[in-house]
């Protein structure tokens, strides 16, 4: 293996890296969907998809076939090519994170990334960003009403809460010296940033939650007031890519929380003879069950309330928490 | 190689892969449009009136207040990483930062820009 | 109240930012085929006016085809969350038309408030679950359909069926209670208080369900009345009428049961009413359970209404043609009207019946409580969020088998 790795020019390497990358990403959405959907039906007194092979873990490939295999519809008020154009921006973005994000670190600390990049973090919020644009351009092509409200709120509420999410960044590289996520983690060996940053991340997690429009934040979709949000009008795969956007976007975040608050592949309490890898994996899935169990547990924000806690709550709180790390580094720093 | 490389090359694949996706339905999907199918949904009823182009002023505040703040958020990036270094005259400077917006924030709050209502 | 013009695109003025927007029938949370033409500015409501009738099933005109004891069957299906309810009234109005109120046997009408009681429970659930899918908790749902499964088991054991078990009969229930049912009621008391505090736990003192519900769509005690509003909606806005305390019938005063109020009008108020009412119909089950040990008749043996025991068709000839004739023609009712009303689950629910003196009803007109419970949102909703809109028509609780009839 090593052989036809050292043979091959570097660029098919990491082409196919890119690829098994990709692909890791989307099995990891299809069984998260199923994961969310087996945890809710136990919170739920019901057991979940269990007809699609053994557990029901077949269940994915059969919703990809049947969004794929769906009928295309455009409503003829639509723009037709933005319209279209909408879920594929989503999904792009929701796909590209994944560029930078280090999974692990070999023993000579070389971190698991395709491309390991000293901006790391402006990165993501560069890309984040981006990806309000297919929810905001896929409700106002459809040329629908549910949809256009339900993208006006959302664009409303995503760069409100992007502002406090991308404070609460701010008091992890006061602390960490650094904007590249693997030197972020580097950082981290003794203390996760979870002790002295707890606000911070508890600011991450609220914002992070109404990024990707999960309950208690899920107005944009919100489908007992505006049926289905934004994507009211798309069926089939176009929907189902928007579907898979969120999800990826979901699980973008959590390894983000994981990296910036959570230790990355530092194992905790010395339990270092774990490689590094699993304990990424168990902390990304400890808060994919945390994102499941709120949406099992809680009622949906108002519109209004919900713009007046980014604003009037999370951004004094995140500015606070910052000034506080300031001062403390400032100093107490080494 | 530049670290910028492999990221470039990845973002082609996911490229490819999301174009990928956005034909599927065009090459796969039955197509069987008719004239009550393509009509907007409206819970049922035939769409009731336009799509109303404007929409009240109010967000497009929420846009130009995020800009002003998203400004702020992005210029103190570079002030954080080199906190270690520069010490009380950072947290000085980021201060007298922090309260110039801070005004224009109470300012806002006052002129009520953040009721929603 | 000046009656307005409706709603419709062409007289709209487009000056400002409204837009007309028509929020069902086909929309998640209308509770059914209720359509809401909306005048909306950004996400506020502006304007609203209801049109109903998606669901008209003619149950009504129906009714005056069937004899009197099938005609039961189709208005039992009007409120289709509490049948039970349904059938109680009409069951009584005709007793009352043919003056046999008195005859009922004691045990008829113990049977009658345990099932008015448990299908009132069952609608609760069915009302908690979906008001709280409406703001969004989706877990509430299935744990109150949980709790409705037993009833629906209890319906099912009765009568036959787990919706619509036809179990009340003009002059009694069908049949007694089979084996083996006191037992499956027993574990039912004995349950419940977990389940509801369970239920409870779940939202009540939820912040973000508080934040959703206090304060939204408060509807003055002035304003209740003003639009004949009954049920939990008014007894939250302050006023203790309740049918079962005010007119009470099947026996009701012999039980001991609150008839919880609020005073604050608004959603969580509503809330909290059905909630306790909830409550009380257990207390008020229990108390029939102890009764119901003591066995009974439960049917009248008056003859007029009354087809004889099986047993006696066998041995007398007599029996076996009359029972004959009341399958084949029914029975006859004097002529008269009258109106009798029960509480169901979402306030008075009332028939005035004609009849012209024979084996079928002249006219059978419903009150339906939803139709003047949702009258209500007229004056509650404008001004209000579409989020907001969604809360009140949960926290109002229609049922639109019952409006449209």
């Amino acid at each position: 293996m090593d052989a036809v790795m050292n043979a091959a020019p570097l660029w098919v390497v990491i082409l196919v890296k890119s690829a098994v990358l990709l692909l890791v990403v989307v099995t990891t959405f299809a069984y998260a969907m199923l994961f969310e959907r087996k945890i809710l039906a136990w919170m739920q007194l019901r057991p979940g998809p269990n007809r699609v092979g053994p557990w029901g873990l077949l269940q994915p490939a059969a919703d990809a076939a049947k969004l794929i295999l769906k009928e295309d519809l455009t409503p003829k008020t639509a723009d037709p090519l933005i319209y279209r154009l909408a879920p594929f921006i989503s999904l792009l973005t929701a796909f590209s994170v994944y560029a930078i994000i280090p999974f692990g670190a070999s023993a000579d600390g070389s971190a698991w990334a395709i491309g390991n990049v000293n901006a790391g973090i402006l990165f993501v919020m560069a890309i984040a960003s981006l990806g309000i644009y297919g929810i905001s351009l896929g409700g106002w092509a459809s040329g629908s009403k549910f949809p256009l409200l339900g993208s006006v709120r959302s664009t409303a509420q995503m760069i409100s809460y992007e502002l406090s999410m991308s404070l609460s960044f701010v008091g992890v590289l006061i602390l960490a010296g650094t904007t590249s996520l693997d030197g972020i983690v580097n950082a981290q060996q003794r203390w996760w940033f979870l002790l002295p940053q707890f606000v911070g991340f508890v600011i991450y997690v609220i914002t992070a939650v109404a990024e990707t429009n999960r309950t208690p934040f899920d107005l944009v979709e919100a489908e007992t007031e505006l049926v289905g949000g934004f994507h009211t009008e798309y069926s089939g795969l176009r929907f189902g890519l928007f579907f898979i956007a969120e999800y990826v976007n979901m699980l973008t975040v959590a390894c983000i929380a994981t990296l910036l608050f959570l230790g990355g592949w530092n194992a905790p309490f010395g339990l270092g003879m774990v490689p590094g890898i699993v304990w990424f994996i168990a902390k990304v899935a400890c808060f994919m069950f945390f994102y499941i169990w709120l949406r099992g547990t809680l009622p949906r924000f108002r519109y209004d309330r919900l713009m007046a806690f980014g604003w009037k709550v999370l951004l004094p709180i995140a500015t606070l928490n910052l000034i506080a790390t300031a001062v403390w580094v400032a100093y107490w720093g080494k | 190689m530049n670290p910028y490389g492999p990221v470039a090359i990845y973002l082609c694949v996911a490229l490819a892969a999301a174009l990928l996706f956005t034909f599927l339905p065009g090459l796969l999907g039955r197509g069987k449009p008719n004239p009550q199918k393509q009509e907007a949904y409206e819970c049922g009823v035939e769409p009731t009136s336009a799509v109303a182009g404007r929409f009240p002023v109010r967000f497009y505040l929420i846009a130009m207040l995020f800009v002003v703040f998203d400004v702020e958020a992005a210029s103190l990036y570079p002030w954080a990483v080199q906190m270690h270094a520069l010490r009380a005259f950072g947290l000085i400077e980021m201060v007298v930062f922090v309260i110039v917006i801070a005004i224009g924030y109470a300012y806002v709050w006052k002129k009520g820009g953040l009721e929603w209502r | 109240m000046t009656m307005t013009t409706p709603l419709t695109p062409e007289i709209v003025s487009h000056e400002g930012n409204s837009m007309v927007l028509s929020m069902g029938p086909q929309h998640p949370s209308t509770h059914g085929v209720l359509q809401l033409m909306l005048e909306i500015e950004g996400e506020t409501v502006a304007k609203i006016d209801a049109e109903i009738g998606y669901l008209h099933t003619g149950i009504e005109k129906s009714a005056e085809n069937l004899f009197w004891s099938q005609a039961q069957t189709v208005i039992e299906r009007m409120d289709y969350l509490a049948p039970e309810s349904n059938a109680l009234c009409y069951v009584l109005a005709c007793e009352k038309l043919l003056g046999i109120t008195g005859e009922i046997p004691e045990r008829a009408n113990q049977i009658r408030v345990l099932f008015g009681e448990l299908t009132r429970l069952a609608s609760h659930c069915v009302w908690l679950g979906t008001h709280a899918i409406d703001i969004g908790a989706i877990t509430v749902f299935f744990h109150c359909f949980d709790l409705r499964e037993n009833i629906l088991d209890l319906q099912e054991a009765a009568g036959g069926a787990r919706m619509h078990p036809n179990y009340m009969r003009i002059g009694g229930v069908n049949g007694d209670l089979p084996a083996g049912f006191l037992d499956k009621l027993d574990a039912l008391i004995e349950k419940f208080p977990k389940l509801m505090r369970d239920l409870r736990g779940l939202l009540q003192a939820n912040p973000i369900f508080q934040d959703r519900t206090i304060d939204v769509g408060i509807l003055p005690a002035e304003e209740a009345v003003r639009w004949s509003v009954t049920g939990p909606a008014l007894r939250a806005s302050g006023i203790a009428y309740d049918v079962r305390k005010a007119f009470p019938y099947c026996g009701y005063d012999q039980y001991t049961f609150d008839v919880p109020t609020r005073t604050e009008g608004d959603a969580y108020a509503r809330f909290l009413v059905r909630l306790d009412e909830m409550e009380e119909s257990m207390r008020i089950v229990a108390q029939v359970r102890k009764r119901l040990d003591v066995p009974g008749p439960v049917m009248t043996s008056n003859p007029k209404v009354a087809a004889p025991p099986k047993e006696t068709i066998a041995l007398s000839m007599e029996a076996l043609i009359h029972h004959f004739k009341i399958v084949s023609e029914g029975f006859r009712v004097p002529p008269g009207d009258v109106y009798h009303a029960v509480e169901s689950p979402r306030g008075e629910l009332g028939y005035y019946i004609v009849s012209d003196g024979g084996n079928r009803p002249y006219r059978v007109r419903t009150r339906p409580p939803s139709l003047y419970n949702l009258q209500a949102l007229r004056g509650i909703a404008p001004g209000n969020f579409i989020a907001d809109l969604v809360v009140m028509i949960g926290s109002l609780d229609p049922v639109f088998g019952e409006v449209d009839r």
